[in-house]
């Protein structure tokens, strides 16, 4: 220390090495080790979580299918005016032979025609139809064959088929995103649908609405039952505390299934109220296969998610504050206000923000329980993954809700402040 | 119960056989009653003869997709997949199915006739073995409907004589068509009209007048249940869910025959399957698909054998000894007016008319 003060030089380690690079070598070995020890975790998440989401997201702007299996008739189509009304000239349809030639030889016609129906009804059976008789044909012998394309099918004769492939021939794509919001990509730039087949917009707004009421539901039966678990003498607290756990532990397609026997006109609900007269027999209340329906199941199966962060917090509010704030003259309401309530915010945050993330993808309990009205927009995101075939479209639908989940915990963490969210 | 016990048998059978290991096969269907059917008519007979092992997946309602995913990650787990014939024309087109030539892949009639006349028009693709007929038509409460039961299709759009609610499919196949014919269409023109907007706007706006008096399932068995418990006067599903609601659980239940939409169900093989796997599946379809085990399996369910030649040996049901015929969807005497459908339209306009269905109910 002496020597060092008076040579006024850097401060120097026992081995001579100065400390501070001395120090930051031995930090960087603990980093490396640490780093070491994660590894495995930080890869499994990596190749099972990251890489999935990630490459599903990117099939929202992914479309080389166009350019890839019609490379050259791409380029052709490149100097033709879609907007002019002609057909292309027999440069492009020389080149569409060639292209369809290979393309019929490797099975690939017929998928490019199911990714062009999704915008234009008829290209699928166009595809289709036309792979038999262009298989005969021989791109070098046989042209010219603008007449015979359209000998082969009407459908080569009409510029908006080529006005189709030119639109969706980009590599990478803001068509799913338009169809996604309700609108499409046409010749003439972005358009949006026409009226009887918008119904996105639609379902984001009623998803992000019934979350929002659910979510409040939740919170109005969970508080009281949380304070219940958390201020009653164990034994009994202990029962509740199975009770709230037993239908967690059930499966949710039981406990939705339920419901509907519950719920449906002839159902328990609706046979009780008959027999006590409180409801004509032939007006028996409607709440199932409609909105109704579906906040009802999806409270009850999403309450625990609520419960139990609730009850954690409120467990360490320490009993003594409200007993010091009733010493001191305060009433029930002022003690429960000011003193018990701030300090359980936290919960209530917390069970919040699962019970709404949770509910914005919920798919199975509305398609069961909801009708046409009480179905969200996983709904149709499902629909698009396992019916319609169109990938595309549902990786957009999924990459706008993962936004509009993130900009809502953005809204959340400026509003409540994250750190203000207490799991225990 | 029975399940375990074939495995049981087939691996029994297979080390007699003295295989090393125990040949596995994984078939795809609907599950329910309707892979039982397959289990007696087909897994159990084959089993016992080949000695390879069956392992059942009820994945049939997503196989599509799902054979995607498995041919984008290179790895196929399927060997033979029962799909409707429309989902066999999408795999197909995606290159998902393998190419079958009836003649050399499956077996002839008794009598000699080509696998391909024997089943005649529906090789509707041609990577498509089809197994059965089935029809999506209508069920009614025989206890509410009064002392006029329906007999027309048109009964479901009849609010007046038949009050209460019905149910329907939610989707845009098959109502579409039950409209169109209701509002004065003429059969043979549905698809004409259907296939303009002004006639998907006609078809819409006919299920406009009950749309309030709907329930709309999309699991097949959700209209028995619905029925069973007297939720709705009359609804539509497949023709073997009705038939086990009447017949099996005597329910007061009967069928509306009228203006029921034909529909085949069969099976695919995955493309790129290794040789060995391909040449197993190929085995397997030969033997299910023989005019002898297609009309076995109308024994334990009510849907009719693609085969001409199976319709005369379908005999009784094999638990409840009734005769099957009259309960065929293509029984003359149910299928006086019948509707086939319309595969390469539905293709063509099922993303288009489908947006508008949906965005119809939303509304």
């Amino acid at each position: 220390m002496t020597d060092a003060s008076q040579n006024a030089g850097p401060m120097l380690a026992a081995d001579g090495t100065p400390l501070k690079q001395s120090l930051a070598r031995s930090l960087r070995r603990q980093k490396l080790r640490a780093l070491m020890l994660v590894a495995p975790l930080l890869l499994f998440v990596m190749f099972s979580f990251i890489v999935p989401i990630a490459s599903m997201l990117f099939r929202s702007v992914e479309n080389s299918m166009v350019s890839d299996t019609l490379p050259l008739t791409v380029e052709a189509l490149q100097s033709w005016d879609s907007q002019s009304g002609e057909l292309p000239d027999e440069a492009v349809y020389d080149a569409f032979v060639r292209d369809m030639v290979v393309a019929i030889d490797n099975k690939e016609h017929t998928r490019l025609g199911s990714r062009l129906n999704y915008e234009e009804t008829g290209m699928s059976s166009l595809f289709r139809k036309s792979g038999r008789k262009l298989k005969k044909l021989d791109p070098e012998t046989d042209g010219p064959f603008k007449e015979q394309l359209i000998e082969i099918h009407e459908g080569w004769g009409k510029p908006n088929t080529w006005a189709v492939i030119k639109t969706h021939s980009p590599a990478v794509t803001n068509g799913y995103f338009l169809n996604a919001v309700d609108m499409r990509r046409t010749p003439e730039g972005a358009q949006s649908q026409p009226e009887d087949k918008q119904i996105l917009i639609k379902l984001f707004g009623r998803t992000l609405f019934m979350s929002l009421v659910i979510t409040g539901a939740c919170i109005l039966l969970a508080y009281p039952v949380s304070y219940l678990l958390a201020t009653l003498p164990m034994r009994v607290s202990n029962l509740l505390m199975i009770l709230v756990l037993l239908p967690f532990w059930t499966s949710l397609l039981v406990r939705t299934s339920a419901w509907k026997v519950m719920l449906q006109q002839q159902g328990v609900i609706n046979e009780t109220l008959v027999w006590l007269g409180l409801v004509a027999d032939d007006a028996r209340l409607v709440i199932i296969n409609n909105q109704i329906g579906t906040i009802t199941a999806m409270t009850h199966i999403l309450l625990p998610f609520m419960i139990l962060p609730m009850y954690s917090v409120m467990q360490t509010i320490p009993p003594t504050y409200t007993r010091a704030a009733k010493s001191m003259g305060a009433t029930n309401w002022t003690t429960f206000w000011r003193i018990y309530f701030p300090q359980s915010i936290p919960g209530i945050g917390a069970g919040s923000i699962l019970v709404f993330i949770l509910s914005i993808g919920y798919y199975i309990t509305p398609e069961i329980v909801g009708g046409t009205k009480g179905v969200f927009i996983s709904n149709r995101i499902a629909y698009h993954i396992s019916s319609s075939l169109n990938w595309g479209l549902a990786a957009a639908l999924g990459t706008i809700l993962l936004g509009v989940v993130m900009l809502l915990y953005w809204v959340y963490d400026k509003i409540v402040g994250i750190d203000n969210v207490k799991l225990g | 119960m029975k399940p375990t016990k074939t495995l049981l048998t087939a691996a029994a059978l297979a080390t007699a056989a003295g295989a090393v290991s125990a040949e596995e096969m994984t078939i795809v269907s609907w599950g329910g009653a309707y892979s039982k059917s397959q289990l007696k008519a087909y897994h159990e007979p084959y089993s016992e003869k080949s000695g390879i092992t069956i392992l059942n997946d009820d994945s049939s309602a997503e196989a599509v997709a799902k054979l995607r995913a498995m041919n984008e990650a290179g790895n196929i787990t399927w060997d033979v997949v029962d799909v409707v014939a429309a989902d066999a024309i999408r795999l197909c087109d995606e290159g998902l199915a393998m190419e079958i030539d009836p003649d050399t892949m499956l077996a002839p009639a008794p009598d000699g006739t080509s696998a391909a006349d024997d089943f005649g028009d529906l090789l509707v693709s041609d990577c498509f073995i089809p197994q059965i007929v089935y029809s999506t038509t209508f069920g009614y409460r025989t206890d509410l409907v009064g002392d006029t039961p329906p007999s027309d299709v048109c009964a479901v759009f009849d609010l007046e004589t038949y009050p209460g609610k019905r149910s329907l499919e939610k989707r845009a196949i098959n109502n579409m068509e039950w409209a169109l014919i209701c509002d004065g269409v003429a059969k043979d023109d549905v698809y004409d009209v259907l296939a303009t907007p002004e006639g998907q706007d006609q078809a819409l706006a006919k299920l406009g007048t009950i749309k309030d008096n709907v329930v709309w399932w999309s699991a097949g068995a959700d209209t028995p249940q619905l029925l069973a418990d007297g939720e709705i006067i009359m609804g539509s599903t497949y023709n073997g869910r009705l038939f086990s609601v009447i017949e099996e659980q005597k329910q007061p239940v009967a069928m509306l025959w009228d203006a029921q939409i034909f529909d085949l169900d069969g099976w695919i093989i995955p493309a790129g399957l290794s040789e060995e796997r391909q040449q197993r599946a190929l085995d397997y379809i030969m033997f299910a698909t023989d005019t002898q085990r297609l009309a076995d399996q109308a024994k334990y369910i009510s849907y009719g054998p693609a085969r001409a030649s199976s319709a005369p040996l379908v005999g009784q049901h094999a638990d409840l000894g009734i005769d099957m015929a009259p309960h065929m969807p293509t029984d003359p005497e149910n299928a006086k007016n019948t509707f086939l459908y319309n595969y390469e339209f539905w293709a063509d306009y099922r993303d288009d008319i489908e947006a508008k269905f949906q965005a119809w109910l939303a509304q």
